[in-house]
């Protein structure tokens, strides 16, 4: 069974970008649009991997994580947050949220493919 | 597929764009941290994707705006007068890169122009020294500088709560193995006996031993998201095997507040975006089907057959709400016209050093695409028109008593078919002494001419019509007022203008909802058939024409206590004259005067499509468009407001005035 990834992203851009790039290499990717979409995804689908971005309205991504791992939904699968080089301390903030790991934004596909193996395997 | 994704970071781009302009406009009035969090965050946007999809000139120029916003929202920043100008400018600059389609040689000469830098400098300027360097693209990682194989010791133990964030120790060891070649030992000393141990916790630490070409940074790498792990890197062929320093989190608390969740933002609906081109195609053949299905309802009146009567119902009906739902689709508030005049007042007032707001109305009405798409130009001349020759400079209004901020007031409602759209402000109003003169001057009117103040108003509307003393740079040229009539003539609306000395001007205009399929009165003038926009249509009347010979000359009806002047259309048309005696009058509202149409007969009404006359007959007066009737005649549709005013000019029958 392919392995699904969630992207949470308030731009459709990116969720298009995450998606177009995901699916050809056989993983399953399900779109959300900001932090609470993200977590009614989260408990529906049971991704096995959560990309989201931090600065997004109605919920945030560091809110998301951190109810994300509140939630048995949430625990234990990687969380990837997007970030920027701007704001560095968000990377700290996230980790503390209880978020995997990172991508700085921008990014490309093969960064993207690179860190989805990284934690799927 | 990439490119699908470019398209629709455009998209998004752009509406970002225009939804900024409204935000930092807010910001005058109110400055809210929901208002701030979302230029923030609009901005933020814009330039993460904007280098990811080939848009990096943009994304280093937004770069220097978000920031200065950072510290707007961590309240470092007051967004005062000189913040909104400069953002407004940034915001039209944002609009230049994305207009030049992403990185290339025009965005790069676009980037260091020195508007552009200009703007970056007052940007910075504003931010101070807290700049940091433009987001370019990531500084590429050094990958694996081909160094000799050395044997590589690794030490490595999770947090305890790494296996509950996601963190896989065991992807990360098969990540290093890969690197090289080397064996793996699991230290378990610190595992608890079982009816201690948390199964989500790690207990475990891990030591490897790696014979591996990578150099430090590339094993390091490998551990990029278990930084927070206690990580021991000792390399043996290095003279000094040096102690890795221990990763400690860099949980420096952060001065800026994370973003709280605006509860003022509105949940995104979910659409579909269509190209609008789809949607004339889908309009099209609409209008067929309501064609076809006319002349199933005229062939189907000669055939008896209640199957059929009730096919021919059901059919009837299905269309009408096939018609109704695909109008509906290309309907669009008018907000979004009206949300663009907000920047036109500001800068055209700033301009003229005059103090006006902006007042709007009834932004939810919903109007044909087609419609907005082609008011906008219109409005923009009337505004510009309230605000220029209109509202009077601050002084001057405080000496006659009035507030000095002038208002424009932009309203606009539905009516039955029509939309009523009225552009109102509280200035010095047309100066009617002034406008008599100038349509002397111009031959319009001989000098003894008596008009009444409505047909003065209407005489701005006039080719080449300006009182302004002197021409601005915004307006007096003479050819707004004459291009928007056209333009309102040409969407089958009208125009009108009610003015009062001191008090203020009222512009409104009528417009049909929608242009693709109108209601329209079928009528009968000798053997042709016409067709009158119902919207247009006040009543019908008889008129017996044995009575029009006692009121010979005169041709005004009397419609009970009003009296109503006509035309008859036979002569306009070419037409030979009717015989008949008994013919029917369509009262007709044009320029807020009603006049009425002589025709033979009134055949009745229904949907008519209207298609466009050819080239060649485009301009004909009085003539809108054509329709195919069930039959499959074709009959001319009437354009009543060039009609009335061609008839007046043209043909001689001077309409009587009637107060």
């Amino acid at each position: 069974m392919s392995k699904t990834v969630l992207t949470i992203d308030d731009s459709k851009a990116v969720r298009d970008m995450v998606m177009f790039t995901l699916e050809p290499e056989g993983y399953a990717v399900i779109a959300a649009e900001n932090g609470q979409d993200g977590l009614d995804k989260l408990r529906a689908n049971r991704p096995n991997l959560v990309i989201t971005d931090l600065n997004m309205p109605i919920m945030n991504g560091l809110d998301f994580i951190s109810n994300a791992r509140a939630d048995p939904a949430g625990t234990g699968i990687p969380i990837v947050m997007l970030t920027t080089e701007s704001a560095p301390d968000m990377k700290a903030k996230g980790k503390e949220a209880g978020a995997t790991g990172w991508i700085n934004k921008p990014f490309d596909a093969d960064k993207l493919v690179a860190v989805t193996r990284k934690l799927l395997g | 597929m990439f490119e699908q994704a470019v398209a629709a970071f455009v998209q998004e781009a752009q509406e970002i764009l225009s939804e900024l302009e409204d935000l930092i406009l807010g910001l005058e009035h109110e400055q809210d941290q929901a208002t701030i969090d979302a230029i923030f965050r609009g901005l933020h946007t814009i330039k993460g994707s904007g280098s990811m999809f080939g848009y990096t000139c943009l994304a280093r120029f937004t770069h220097h705006f978000e920031n200065a916003y950072e510290l707007v929202r961590s309240g470092d920043l007051q967004p005062g007068k000189d913040l909104i100008d400069l953002s407004l400018a940034a915001q039209d600059k944002m609009s230049e890169f994305l207009e030049l389609g992403g990185d290339g040689p025009r965005a790069e000469s676009l980037l260091v122009s020195p508007e552009t830098c200009a703007l970056i400098d007052k940007l910075t300027a504003l931010t101070g020294a807290q700049t940091t360097a433009p987001a370019s693209t990531e500084t590429a990682k050094t990958g694996a500088a081909a160094t000799e194989k050395r044997t590589v010791e690794i030490v490595f133990s999770p947090l305890s709560d790494a296996l509950c964030n996601g963190m896989r120790p065991d992807l990360l060891v098969k990540e290093l193995l890969e690197l090289g070649s080397g064996s793996v030992r699991i230290d378990t000393s610190a595992v608890p006996s079982l009816d201690e141990m948390d199964p989500t916790q790690s207990y475990l630490t891990w030591h490897i031993t790696l014979l591996t070409e990578q150099d430090r940074a590339g094993i390091e790498d490998v551990f990029i998201f278990a930084d927070d792990a206690d990580l021991k890197i000792t390399e043996h062929v290095a003279d000094e095997p040096k102690d890795t320093e221990d990763n400690a989190p860099n949980a420096t608390a952060s001065k800026a507040k994370s973003a709280p969740g605006g509860a003022k933002t509105e949940h995104r609906q979910e659409n579909i975006r269509v190209a609008s081109s789809r949607l004339d195609d889908m309009m099209d053949s609409i209008g067929e089907l309501v064609i076809a299905q006319a002349r199933l309802d005229a062939v189907s009146e000669s055939v008896t057959d209640p199957n059929l009567d009730a096919m021919v119902e059901e059919v009837g009906r299905l269309v009408l709400g096939l018609r109704d739902a695909t109008l509906s689709i290309r309907m669009l508030p008018i907000e979004t016209v009206f949300g663009k005049f907000r920047r036109v007042v500001r800068d055209l007032s700033a301009e003229l050093g005059k103090d006006v707001q902006l007042v709007t109305s009834g932004g939810e009405t919903e109007v044909d695409k087609n419609v907005i798409d082609r008011i906008g130009d219109p409005l923009v001349h009337m505004i510009r028109n309230s605000i220029d020759h209109g509202i009077e400079a601050s002084e001057v209004r405080e000496a006659e008593g009035k507030p000095a901020q002038g208002t424009l007031r932009l309203s606009a409602r539905q009516e039955g078919g029509e939309i009523h759209i009225a552009i109102e402000d509280n200035g010095a109003g047309l100066n009617h002494d002034a406008i008599r003169k100038k349509a002397i001057e111009r031959g319009l009117i001989d000098e003894d001419t008596e008009l009444t103040e409505r047909e003065l108003n209407q005489m701005i509307f006039e080719p080449g019509f300006s009182t302004a003393a002197e021409i601005s740079s915004v307006s007096g040229r003479g050819v707004g007022m004459d291009a928007v009539r056209t333009t309102i003539d040409g969407l089958g609306g009208n125009i009108e203008v009610q003015s009062k000395q001191k008090l203020g001007t009222r512009v409104t205009l009528r417009l049909p909802v929608t242009m693709a399929i109108i209601d329209g009165l079928r009528v009968r003038l000798g053997k042709s058939v016409y067709v009158i926009p119902l919207s247009a249509v006040e009543e019908c009347v008889e008129m017996d024409m044995t009575e029009k010979a006692r009121t010979s000359g005169r041709s005004v009806l009397q419609i009970r206590e009003h009296m109503v002047p006509y035309l008859e259309l036979d002569p306009l048309f070419a037409q030979e004259p009717s015989q008949e005696h008994q013919r029917r009058v369509v009262v007709v509202r044009v320029d807020g005067q009603r006049v009425g149409l002589v025709v033979d007969d009134i055949l009745g009404q229904g949907q008519t499509v209207i298609k466009s006359l050819s080239p060649y007959h485009r301009d004909l007066p009085g003539l809108g468009g054509a329709t195919i009737l069930g039959d499959g005649r074709v009959a001319l549709i009437i354009d009543v407001a060039t009609l009335v005013r061609w008839a007046e000019t043209q043909h001689g029958a001077n309409i009587p005035k009637v107060a």
